[in-house]
C-alpha cells in the first residue's frame, strides 16, 4: 500500500506509449473506487493528532500533485491543517494551497485569518511568507484584504518584507486589474526604496502594471543605476531591460550622425535635392555632448559583463547595442563570446543576437571569427546559427578562411547543415562579388554530389546566383539541363524548369526538348514544378512557337484538367495570354513583356536583417513577433527632454512619502478617525500588556478610573500614536534604536491613552456596533470570513501592523471543544481563548465561543443559563442567538472571571429545544495577561519575588524548540504572556486577571540543549502548574 | 514570468508538473513531442517553441526536459539560465539529476521549487540560504525517516542569509577543521585539420573551490601572472573593483563547494597542444569496406603525463562494424549508435598507441563521402596548459589558521581532429 502501490497506477498509465493528450488526468482511468478509499486513508491521516501521519499524509499528497493527478476532493481536510505547528507540515499545506484555492474559493476562505495573524507576527520572515502565501491564493474575494496586505507590508520595516510587497503587486493586478491605480502609488513608493533587495522585484513588478509610467523612474534612476551592480543577479536583468526603455525616451541618439550618413548613402538615388538639406542638417547639428546620466548608465553596467549568469551579461550586451555610442559596442564582444561556451541552449540565443548585431555592427566580432568554427558535434540549430554568423562577418579578407572552413562544412554527415552551410556559400557570393565565380564553381561541382538533398540545394542556390550574370553561364545552364532527369526533389526541378525557360534564349536547342520530356512526365509531376512546366510552355511558345506551339497546347490541355484549382487557373491564364483569339485578347501583344521582362536578380538577405527594432536578447526578437506584454524600444527623442526630473532633493522626497501614505490611511477626517481608533484599540488588544504595565508602575490606577477624561483628548492623543507607529512601524529588530531615541517616554502615555479610548468606547456600545458596521462595508463581501474569527478577520484585515512587537499573543490559538456535534445532536460548539482584554470586564478572561449548526433545521435561542460557579467566579454571557440557520456557524464572546484558578465554570447551553451542561476549564496560561515590561523593571520585580515565590527547573530542550524564536513561540503560545524586549535572557512577564499578580517567567538556555526555566509568581499554586506547562511545551 | 514547469523525460513521460499561477494543461507539452519527433536528436529540439497561447522554453539537461511555460514577453535568457540553475540545485541535493532521483524525492523537489520562484519569478536560488530552508537528503536521515516514519526536510529555524546583504554565505558556519581548497582546471578547446595543423586552439578555465571555514571569513587570493587572464566572469561575491585595480580576488565565500570564476586565457598566447594525432580513415570505392588507422602520441606536456585519452569517433551511418587492433587500451564499436570508443589510458613516450583496422560497410550502400570527426578526451594532472599559477591565498576577519591548498587540472574540451 502507500505511496508504492499508489506510484504503480500513476506510473503504469504514464508508461502507455507517450500520448500526452491523455495523459491530463490519471486519475480519471484508474478504478475510481481504489482511489475513493486511498483518499479516505489521507483524510484519515490528516485528521490525526499526530504530526508524523499529517507530515505522512502531505508528502504522498503533493508527490500527486506533481505527477498532475487531481487532488482536489482532499481540500477540506488539508485546509484544516493551514495553522499547523510543523513548520513542514505548514509549509506542504502552502503549497497545496495555493494550487487548489482558485478551485475551491469557498473553502479556501476558512485559511485567511490564519495568514493575516502571520502578517502581523513580530518575525519578518512570517509575515513575508503569510504575504507570499495570502497573495498567491487566487481568490477574488479576498483582494480588499490582499491590497491592504500589500500596503502595509510596502511600509514594513523589514527589506524583506518589502520585497515580498512587491512580488505580491503583479500578483494582485493580474487577479484584478481595475486595482491598477492604488498598486501604482504602491509601486511608486517601494521604488523609492533604497534597498538592494527591494530594487529588482518593484522595477519587476513596475513592468508587469505600468511600464508606460516611465515618469516613475526619473527620480529613482541614478539611485537604480548605482544600486545595480548590488542587486541579485535576477533583479538586475530586469532593471537592465527597463533602464534600457527608460533611457531611449531621455537621452538623445549617440549615434545620430552616423545615421544620417548612412540614410544619405542609401537614399542617393532619390535625388540631390533632399540630399543637400541632410548634409546642412549634419552641419547644424551641435556637436553631440553625452548627458552624465546617460554616461552613468553606461559606466555602470559595464562591470556586470563579467557576471557569471548569461541573462545579466546578455541584458548588458543589449543595453551596449541599444544605447552606446558605436566606438563602446565592442565592449560587450568578448563577454558574449564567452556565453558560447556555455550550454547549447546559451548558444542558441546568444547566437541569434549576435547574427542581429553582426549585421549592424560587423566590426565587434571581427576578431572572435574562429570562436563561431563549427564542431561537428553542435547540435543543428546551433551550426545553422553560427553559419549565419560566419556569412554576416565575411568580407573581402576573410572570405578565403570562411570559404575553407565551408569546404569542411559541407562533407559532413547532417545534411540539413549542409543544405544550410549551401545556402551561406550563396550568400557569401551575393555580398562579395570576387568570390563570385569561385563560388559558383564550386557549387556547381556539388552537382555531382552523391546525395540528392546537397544537390537540389545547390541548384536552388545556383538559380539565384546565375540571375545575376546570365549570360556568362550557359555552360551551366546546359549542365542543369541535364541534370533534370535525375533529381527528383521537387523544389530543385522547379528550379532548373524556370533557369531553362527564363534563359531560353542562351539554350534554344535544349530547351523545347526539356519540355517534351515533362509533357510526357506531367501528370506525375509535384505542383511546383507543373507551374514551372506551364511557364517554361508559355515562354518557349512565345519565343519559339514553331516548336512548340504544339506542346504548349498539349500541357495547357493537360493542366485544364488537374486536380489542383491552382494548375488550372494558371493553364486558363496562360492560354488566354498567349494564344491569340478572335475577341478580346487585349493583352495578349503584352504577352511577351510579360513573361520575358527582365527580373531583378534576388537579394540573398540574412533572416536577421532589421530585427533590431526588437530590443535584442528579448524572446520577441528571438521569434521575431512580438510576443504578449513586450514593450516596444522607442525611437531616440529629436531634442532631450528636461534632464532636471531626475534630480533629487533629500527634502522633497520625504514630502512626497508623506503624501503618498495619506490617502491610503485617510480618504476623509471621519473615516481616519474609525480607522485610527480600530488602530489603537488592537493595540490594547495584542498588546495590553505595555498599557497596563504603565498604568500598575506609573499611575497605579485602574483602567476603569481613567474611562472619565475627556472625550476629545482621548481623540486627539491615539491619532497622533497612530500616525508614529505608521511612520516607524516596529519590529523586534528595532527596538534597540527605539530605546535609544527616547522615545519611550512619549510613547507610553499614549498607550494609556488607546486604552482609554477604548475603554470610552466599549462603554458606548452603539459605537462600537456602528464602527463594525462601517468595517463591514470597508471589506466587502467578507462575511464569510466574519463567521469564522469574527471580530479578529476584521481587525487584523484592517489594521496596520503596527503594535506586532510586543503581541506574541497571536501566536496560537487552540480551540477546545465544549460540545461536540453528536452529544450536541447536530449542534457543535467549540471554544478558545481569545487573549483580548474583555471589552466589560478587565478581569474577566476572553472566550470566544463558535457554534457550528449541523441539524437540518435551524436552532433558535442559543443561550447560557443557571451556571454553577466556585465562590467568587464570576460569569459574563454572550447575548442569546436567536437563530442559527442549519449548517451555519457563528462565534461569539463571553467573558469569564475564574478568580485565577483553574476550576472548571459550569453552565448550561440551552438552545430552543435542549440543554446541554457544559464546562470551561481554562489552562493556567490564560489565567493571565501580558505585561509591558522592560529589562531593569523586570530584574527589580523579580528581586522581590525570590524564595517561595520562585520555582526553578532545568529541562532539555525539545527537537524542533532550538532557536531562540521557537522558544518565544513556545512560551507565548503556553501561556499569555508577553517578551520583554531587549532582554539578555528569554523574558517574559504577565500579570494574572483577577489579583494582578505578577508572574515572570525566565528562560536561560545553555549549552548542550539544556535551559533553565525560572517562574516567579506570588501565588504558588499557579506558579507550579505555569512550570509544568512551559516544561511541556519547551521539552517536546 | 515562469508560468509552470514540467520535467519530461526522453520517452515523453511527464513525470513532474508545478504550477505558479493558474494550471496550465500538461497538454502544452504536445509541441515540444512534435518538435522532439522532428528533431533527430534531443539535443537538436529547439529551446524556445511559440505555441498559439505560450511559449516553451527548454533545457535538455541528463536525459530530461526541463520545460517552461511562459505567457508574456520574459528575456529567453533569464528563463534558461534559471531552469539550468534548477538542474544544478537538484544535482547538488541528490547527486544526481535523473528521473529516478528526482521523483524519489518529489517533496524535496517541489519544497525547492516553491521556495525558488515567487509568483514565476525567482526567489532564493543561492545554495547556501536553499539549504538552510531544506536539508538535502542524507542516508542517515533517510535511515532514520524509515525508521521513525518520516521526520522533516524542513529546518526548523529560518533563514536569516536571505536578509543579510551576504546572501550567498548562511551564518553561524562552523568547522572543527577549517580548510579552502581551490581547484584550477583547465580545457582546451581544439580544431585540427586532417593535415594536424590547428585551426582554431583556445584555453578557458575555471576555478572551483571548496571552502569550509568557519564565520565570516574574507579571502584575497592573487595570481603570479595574472595578465594571462584575458576575459573573466566571477561568483557574485567576488569584488570587481579591486580586480579591475589590483587584479586580486577578493570575496567573502559562500560555504561549500562553489565556482569562484570562470577565465578566458589571452587569445595571443599560442597555445600548446598536448597530444599529436595521426589518423587515416579511408573507405573504399568497390567491396564495401574501409580502413582505419589512428596514432596518437605526446607532444607538448611539460614533462607530465598524459592520462584518461580517449578518442570518440561518430562513424557514417553505412559503417555496419569495425574489426581493430590496438597495442594499448580497449577499442568498442556500438554497431547502433555507430560510435567508436577507443580508451587509450595514460601515454608514454616509448609505446606510441596505434588502433588499426578494418571497417565493414553496408554492401550497395554507396561509399560515405564524409569522413568521421575524431574526438578527444584527455586529462594532465598537476599542470594548468596555459601556466597560470596561484600566488597565495590570505584570510582576514577570522583568527583561526586554514588548511588551504590549489589543485591544478588540464583537461580536453571540445578537442577535435578532422579528417
Amino acid at each position: 500500500e502507500g505511496s508504492d502501490g499508489k506510484y504503480h497506477v500513476g506510473s503504469s498509465s504514464m508508461k502507455a506509449p507517450a500520448k500526452p493528450i491523455a495523459g491530463n488526468n490519471y486519475g480519471h482511468h484508474c478504478k475510481p473506487e481504489c482511489f475513493r478509499s486511498r483518499h479516505d486513508d489521507l483524510k484519515e491521516m490528516l485528521d490525526s493528532n499526530k504530526d508524523s501521519l499529517k507530515l505522512e499524509a502531505m508528502k504522498r499528497i503533493v508527490a500527486m500533485m506533481a505527477r498532475g493527478k487531481n487532488a482536489s476532493d482532499l481540500f477540506p481536510a488539508v485546509v484544516k491543517n493551514v495553522a499547523c505547528k510543523n513548520i513542514e507540515v505548514k509549509k506542504l499545506v502552502y503549497v497545496y494551497l495555493v494550487r487548489y484555492a482558485e478551485e475551491q474559493q469557498d473553502l479556501a476562505l476558512l485559511s485567511i485569518s490564519t495568514f493575516q495573524r502571520g502578517l502581523k507576527d513580530p518575525n519578518q520572515l512570517i509575515r513575508a511568507s503569510a504575504l507570499r502565501v495570502l497573495s498567491s491564493i487566487r481568490v477574488t474575494i479576498i483582494i480588499p484584504i490582499m491590497m491592504l496586505a500589500i500596503k502595509d507590508a510596502a511600509s514594513d520595516m523589514s527589506p524583506y518584507v518589502r520585497k515580498t510587497a512587491a512580488h505580491a503587486i503583479p500578483k494582485l493586478y493580474s487577479l484584478d486589474p481595475e486595482q491598477k491605480e492604488p498598486l501604482i502609488e504602491v509601486i511608486e513608493k517601494l521604488l523609492a526604496d533604497k534597498t538592494t533587495l527591494v530594487a529588482g522585484s518593484v522595477v519587476m513588478a513596475f513592468e508587469g502594471v505600468c511600464p508606460e509610467r516611465i515618469d516613475l523612474i526619473h527620480k529613482n534612476y541614478r539611485k537604480l543605476c548605482n544600486l545595480l551592480i548590488d542587486v541579485e543577479e535576477w533583479g538586475q536583468v530586469v532593471i537592465i531591460n527597463m533602464l534600457t526603455r527608460y533611457a531611449r525616451t531621455q537621452f538623445l541618439n549617440p549615434n545620430a550622425n552616423e545615421v544620417l550618413l548612412e540614410e544619405g548613402e542609401e537614399k542617393e538615388f532619390y535625388g540631390s535635392d533632399e540630399e543637400e538639406g541632410k548634409e546642412e542638417k549634419v552641419e547644424k547639428k551641435k556637436p553631440y555632448v553625452m548627458d552624465p546620466d546617460h554616461r552613468l548608465l553606461l559606466r555602470n553596467t559595464k562591470p556586470l559583463l563579467q557576471s557569471r549568469n548569461a541573462a545579466v551579461v546578455m541584458a548588458v550586451a543589449q543595453l551596449y547595442f541599444h544605447l552606446a555610442p558605436k566606438a563602446e559596442v565592442g565592449v560587450t564582444a568578448k563577454a558574449l563570446v564567452r556565453l558560447l561556451r556555455s550550454h547549447s541552449e546559451v548558444q542558441f540565443v546568444v547566437l541569434q543576437n549576435v547574427a542581429t548585431m553582426s549585421i549592424k555592427r560587423k566590426g565587434m566580432f571581427e576578431t572572435y571569427l574562429k570562436s563561431f568554427y563549427i564542431r561537428s558535434t553542435d547540435p543543428t540549430q546551433i551550426k545553422v546559427l553560427k553559419l549565419e554568423v560566419l556569412t554576416n562577418l565575411a568580407t573581402e579578407t576573410s572570405i578565403s578562411i570562411i570559404l575553407r572552413e565551408f569546404q569542411t562544412y559541407i562533407k559532413s554527415m547532417d545534411k540539413d547543415f549542409v543544405a544550410a552551410t549551401i545556402q551561406a556559400i550563396g550568400r557569401c557570393a551575393t555580398n562579395i562579388g570576387e568570390v563570385r565565380d569561385t563560388c559558383l564553381n564550386g557549387l556547381v561541382q556539388l552537382l555531382s554530389n552523391r546525395d540528392e538533398l546537397v544537390v537540389a540545394e545547390s541548384v536552388v542556390v545556383i538559380k539565384k546566383l546565375l540571375q545575376m550574370q546570365p549570360e556568362q553561364h550557359s555552360d551551366i545552364i546546359k549542365h542543369m539541363a541535364k541534370l533534370i532527369e535525375n533529381i527528383q526533389v521537387p523544389m530543385a526541378r522547379a528550379s532548373i524548369l524556370w533557369l531553362i525557360g527564363e534563359y531560353c534564349e542562351h539554350v534554344p536547342k535544349i530547351a523545347p526538348d526539356v519540355l517534351r520530356k515533362m509533357a510526357k512526365s506531367f501528370t506525375s509531376e509535384e505542383d511546383i514544378v507543373k507551374l514551372q512546366i506551364l511557364n517554361l510552355a508559355a515562354k518557349l511558345y512565345l519565343t519559339n512557337s514553331k516548336q512548340t506551339k504544339l506542346l504548349t497546347q498539349y500541357v495547357l490541355n493537360l493542366a485544364k484538367y488537374d486536380q489542383n484549382y491552382d494548375i488550372r487557373d494558371r493553364a486558363r491564364f496562360i492560354r488566354q495570354l498567349i494564344v491569340p483569339t478572335d475577341k478580346g485578347g487585349a493583352l495578349s501583344k503584352y504577352a511577351k513583356k510579360l513573361f520575358l521582362a527582365l527580373k531583378p536578380a534576388p537579394i540573398l538577405e540574412s533572416p536577421f536583417k532589421d530585427r533590431d527594432h526588437f530590443q535584442l536578447g528579448s524572446l520577441s526578437h528571438l521569434l521575431n513577433v512580438k510576443a504578449g506584454g513586450y514593450q516596444e524600444l522607442p525611437d531616440w527623442p529629436e531634442t532631450a527632454p528636461d534632464p532636471s526630473v531626475r534630480n533629487v532633493e533629500v527634502m522633497d522626497k520625504r514630502k512626497e512619502k508623506k503624501k503618498v501614505e495619506k490617502p491610503f490611511y485617510s480618504d476623509s477626517e471621519d473615516e481616519s478617525r474609525l480607522t485610527e481608533s480600530a488602530d489603537s484599540d488592537s493595540n490594547t488588544g495584542s498588546g495590553s500588556e505595555s498599557s497596563s504595565a504603565t498604568e500598575e508602575s506609573d499611575s497605579g490606577s485602574k483602567s476603569e478610573d481613567s474611562g472619565g477624561e475627556s472625550e476629545s483628548e482621548q481623540q486627539e492623543k491615539p491619532n497622533r500614536k497612530a500616525d508614529k507607529s505608521r511612520v516607524k512601524p516596529w519590529d523586534v529588530s528595532n527596538w534597540e534604536d527605539f530605546n535609544n531615541n527616547n522615545e519611550e517616554e512619549k510613547i507610553q502615555p499614549d498607550w494609556i491613552n488607546c486604552k482609554h479610548t477604548y475603554t470610552h468606547l466599549a462603554s458606548k456600545g452603539s459605537k462600537i456596533n456602528s464602527f463594525s458596521c462601517r468595517i463591514n462595508s470597508m471589506a466587502n463581501g467578507l462575511e464569510l470570513l466574519k463567521l469564522f474569527w469574527h471580530s479578529r478577520v476584521l481587525f487584523v484585515c484592517i489594521l496596520p501592523c503596527s503594535a506586532q512587537t510586543i503581541s506574541p499573543t497571536f501566536s496560537s490559538l487552540k480551540t477546545y471543544e465544549l460540545l461536540h456535534r453528536l452529544t450536541g445532536e447536530g449542534l457543535a460548539v467549540g471554544y478558545c481563548f481569545g487573549r483580548q482584554p474583555f471589552v466589560r470586564d478587565p478581569h474577566m478572561v476572553t472566550v470566544q465561543i463558535q457554534f457550528t449548526n449541523h441539524m437540518d433545521t435551524e436552532a433558535r435561542n442559543l443561550r447560557v443559563r443557571e451556571p454553577r460557579l466556585q465562590s467568587g467566579m464570576r460569569i459574563k454571557e454572550f447575548p442569546e442567538i436567536e437563530v442559527l440557520p442549519p449548517g451555519e456557524t457563528v462565534t461569539t464572546v463571553m467573558g469569564i472571571d475564574f478568580c485565577d484558578s483553574t476550576q472548571a465554570a459550569n453552565f448550561q447551553l440551552c438552545t430552543h429545544t435542549r440543554k446541554f451542561c457544559v464546562s470551561i476549564q481554562p489552562p493556567v496560561g490564560e489565567l493571565m495577561a501580558p505585561v509591558f515590561m522592560l529589562e531593569n523593571e523586570f530584574k527589580k520585580e523579580q528581586g522581590q519575588l525570590m524564595g517561595m515565590n520562585e520555582i526553578k527547573e532545568t529541562l532539555v530542550l525539545g527537537e524542533a524548540c532550538q532557536s531562540d524564536y521557537a522558544i518565544v513561540q513556545r512560551v507565548t503560545a503556553a501561556a499569555n504572556v508577553g517578551q520583554v524586549p531587549c532582554g539578555s535572557d528569554q523574558e517574559f512577564a504577565g500579570k494574572t486577571m483577577t489579583s494582578n499578580s505578577l508572574v515572570l517567567v525566565t528562560v536561560i538556555t545553555k549549552r548542550d540543549r539544556t535551559a533553565q526555566l525560572t517562574v516567579n509568581c506570588e501565588k504558588m499554586v499557579i506558579g507550579t502548574m505555569l512550570v509544568k506547562d512551559i516544561l511541556h511545551a519547551l521539552s517536546q | 514570468m515562469i508560468h509552470s514547469l514540467f520535467l519530461v523525460s526522453t520517452a515523453g513521460h511527464i513525470f513532474l508538473e508545478k504550477h505558479w499561477k493558474s494550471v496550465i494543461s500538461r497538454s502544452v507539452c504536445d509541441y515540444l513531442f512534435e518538435a522532439q519527433g522532428k528533431a533527430s536528436a534531443p539535443e537538436n529540439v529547439p529551446p524556445v517553441i511559440a505555441t498559439p497561447h505560450h511559449y516553451l522554453i527548454s533545457v535538455y539537461r541528463d536525459r530530461i526536459f526541463f520545460v517552461a511555460v511562459i505567457q508574456t514577453e520574459v528575456p529567453p535568457l533569464f528563463v534558461i539560465e534559471f531552469l539550468h540553475r534548477v538542474a544544478e540545485t537538484f544535482q547538488d541535493y541528490f547527486g544526481e539529476c535523473s528521473e529516478a532521483s528526482i521523483k524519489d524525492n518529489v517533496v524535496i523537489v517541489y519544497e525547492l521549487l516553491e521556495e525558488m520562484l515567487d509568483n514565476g519569478f525567482p526567489l532564493a536560488t543561492e545554495a547556501n540560504i536553499l539549504k538552510e530552508m531544506i536539508k538535502p537528503p542524507t542516508i542517515l536521515r533517510s535511515v532514520v525517516n524509515t525508521i521513525t516514519g518520516g521526520s522533516s526536510n524542513v529546518g526548523g529555524t529560518l533563514p536569516t542569509g536571505q536578509l543579510s546583504n551576504i546572501p550567498w554565505r548562511r551564518t553561524g558556519v562552523k568547522y572543527t577543521n577549517n580548510e579552502a581548497y581551490f581547484d584550477v582546471v583547465e580545457e582546451i578547446d581544439a580544431i585540427l585539420d586532417k593535415s594536424g595543423t590547428v585551426v582554431f586552439a583556445e584555453i578557458q578555465g575555471v576555478i572551483d573551490a571548496c571552502v569550509k571555514l568557519s564565520g565570516m571569513p574574507d579571502l584575497t587570493l592573487s595570481f603570479v601572472n595574472p595578465r594571462l587572464l584575458d576575459d573573466v566572469s566571477f561568483h557574485p561575491c567576488v569584488r570587481f573593483k579591486r580586480w579591475e585595480a589590483e587584479r586580486v580576488l577578493s570575496f567573502i565565500p559562500p560555504d561549500g563547494n562553489f565556482r569562484l570564476m570562470s577565465y578566458h586565457v589571452n587569445a595571443q598566447n599560442l597555445v600548446a597542444i598536448p597530444v599529436y594525432v595521426k589518423q587515416n580513415v579511408s573507405f573504399f570505392e568497390t567491396g564495401s569496406s574501409g580502413r582505419l588507422d589512428i596514432t596518437v602520441g605526446p607532444k607538448q606536456t611539460m614533462g607530465k603525463t598524459i592520462e584518461d585519452v580517449v578518442i570518440t569517433v561518430h562513424m557514417p551511418k553505412v559503417v555496419l562494424n569495425a574489426n581493430l587492433t590496438t597495442n594499448q587500451g580497449t577499442s568498442t564499436y556500438d554497431p547502433v549508435t555507430k560510435v567508436l570508443v577507443w580508451d587509450i589510458g595514460k601515454l608514454n613516450q616509448q609505446k606510441v598507441p596505434n588502433l588499426k583496422g578494418s571497417l565493414s560497410l553496408q554492401s550497395g550502400a554507396p561509399r560515405p563521402d564524409e569522413n568521421p570527426t575524431l574526438n578527444i578526451d584527455l586529462r594532465i594532472q598537476q599542470l594548468a596548459i596555459s601556466g597560470l599559477k596561484v600566488n597565495r591565498l590570505n584570510m582576514f576577519g577570522e583568527k583561526y589558521k586554514p588548511f588551504k591548498g590549489v589543485k591544478y587540472v588540464t583537461k580536453a574540451g571540445k578537442f577535435q581532429v578532422r579528417t
